[in-house]
């Protein structure tokens, strides 16, 4: 692979691939090392843990990074074109991080960049490296990816998170619950390509009625601004937090995944259960990016 | 003799099986100079459907990218090439896996609407017809489809 763009690119064995060079690189089976190599970051969108999860990752390989956030100050403040950013800043580095409100931009920029390119989430699209550390984690978790049930809470209608999460287990014939408001299910082109897929899938209301199947929860956050009807998001909002007291019956891999940030979804007291995996989800984030980048570095040398 | 609604012509082009209704809409996407010669025929009698539409267009074949154009609207459709009086090719509209610059992509948020990106599209289906960006990866059915340089919802 040249670059990393998008789930839906991938083949199972490219998905695996990723998932093994993270675990090897945690286990420090594997040191690879870029110490020539500069990163560009260029993120157009704010964000917190992916910036700096991609920075740790390059630093950890030894390889340096340069950074820009938003586009004030820049020369595309001043009216240059996408393109010609995207052009010159390729010129100073060796890969090429983009995160950006617009769709579809960071493969343009991989066709134009002459370097590889990583997406890092762009608008409701794609978001791969998110989708690749979550797989990582349900692996660690659950001794093994296939055949795991898997129930999805929350913005299921908006999340490029949740869509490319369940673009990627599709390849490990999983059972999916999709928990959501009613107006934030899963859009219709995901359950009918599930339905092409012949995978199992399950939409209902209520988290506590599936807890006792799982394996994995993956949780995600409702936004109040996804609603025009503040009185409904009132209703709902609080039938999304998950509890301690909830936990009650659950099977003994259990793990709560969250790609963070959390607001209240999660209520603190399950992150002290042995079920909250959380944060080590986002530790995880800097294994496979170590991956992704040793990969298309490698792989363009 | 059968009697034609539509004069035969010499040279040029029918394109016959267009849905009824839609022999307009495929007259858009031609790129027809003033001095061209087309004949239509609307909701004629059809022995494959109820109803058809059809262009004749004198001394003039069409480009490939034409018929890809066509194709989204006409899927049935049969082009015949005519040369003095006599069907000389006959072939059915096919349309393409991929659609280079032909779809303008709906979704605003796209890069192609904000960068002067060319537009490319994958056929995902074909009956009823879905097709998918290669930038934003939307997938966008018949009533959604907008063909470069005629107006949204053309094809519907």
């Amino acid at each position: 692979m040249k670059h990393l763009i998008s789930i839906r690119d991938m083949t199972k064995k490219e998905i695996l691939n990723f998932l093994n060079a993270a675990e090897k690189i945690e286990k420090s089976e594997m040191r690879p090392k870029f110490p020539d190599s500069i990163m560009s970051i260029l993120f157009f969108e704010p964000s917190t843990r992916t910036r700096f999860s991609f920075e740790t990752a390059m630093k950890k390989l030894s390889g340096k990074t340069i950074t820009m956030s938003g586009s004030a100050g820049t020369s595309m403040e001043k009216g240059e074109s996408f393109a010609d950013t995207i052009k010159t800043i390729s010129r100073y580095s060796n890969i090429m991080v983009i995160r950006s409100a617009i769709e579809g931009s960071v493969r343009y920029a991989a066709e134009i960049a002459g370097i590889p390119v990583i997406n890092a989430g762009d608008g409701a699209n794609q978001h791969p490296s998110q989708a690749l550390l979550d797989l990582y984690s349900i692996k660690k978790t659950q001794a093994g990816i296939e055949n795991k049930t898997i129930a999805i809470v929350g913005d299921l209608k908006y999340g490029r998170a949740v869509h490319s999460l369940v673009d990627a287990m599709s390849h490990f014939a999983p059972e999916f619950y999709f928990i959501s408001p009613r107006h934030l299910r899963l859009p219709k082109k995901f359950r009918d390509e599930l339905d092409r897929k012949k995978i199992k899938y399950n939409e209902c209301a209520e988290i506590e009625e599936v807890i006792p199947a799982l394996d994995i929860m993956y949780v995600t956050r409702i936004q109040r601004e996804r609603f025009v009807d503040i009185e409904e998001y009132e209703k709902v909002k609080n039938s999304y937090v998950l509890k301690p007291e909830m936990l009650k019956n659950v099977k003994n891999n259990f793990k709560i995944l969250h790609p963070l940030p959390r607001v209240n979804e999660i209520d603190c007291g399950v992150d002290v259960t042995p079920y909250a995996y959380y944060f080590d989800q986002a530790e995880n984030g800097v294994y496979i990016r170590q991956a992704i980048i040793s990969i298309l570095l490698e792989g363009a040398q | 003799m059968k009697q034609l609604k539509v004069d035969a012509i010499k040279d040029g082009t029918v394109i016959d099986h267009i849905p009824a209704g839609k022999a307009m809409k495929v007259l858009n996407i031609l790129k027809l100079k003033d001095s061209d010669v087309v004949m239509v025929g609307v909701n004629l009698a059809s022995r494959k459907f109820a109803k058809k539409d059809l262009i004749k267009i004198e001394n003039r074949e069409l480009s490939g990218d034409e018929v890809d154009r066509i194709a989204l609207i006409a899927p049935d459709a049969n082009i015949s090439i005519i040369r003095n009086f006599e069907v000389v090719k006959k072939s059915e509209v096919n349309i393409p896996e991929k659609l280079s610059a032909i779809i303008v992509c709906q979704n605003h948020k796209c890069i192609t609407n904000t960068e002067p990106v060319t537009t490319c599209f994958y056929v995902e289906a074909r009956n009823p017809i879905m097709v998918r960006c290669h930038y934003c990866e939307k997938s966008f059915g018949a009533d959604e489809i907008k063909i470069a340089g005629i107006p949204v919802l053309a094809v519907n």
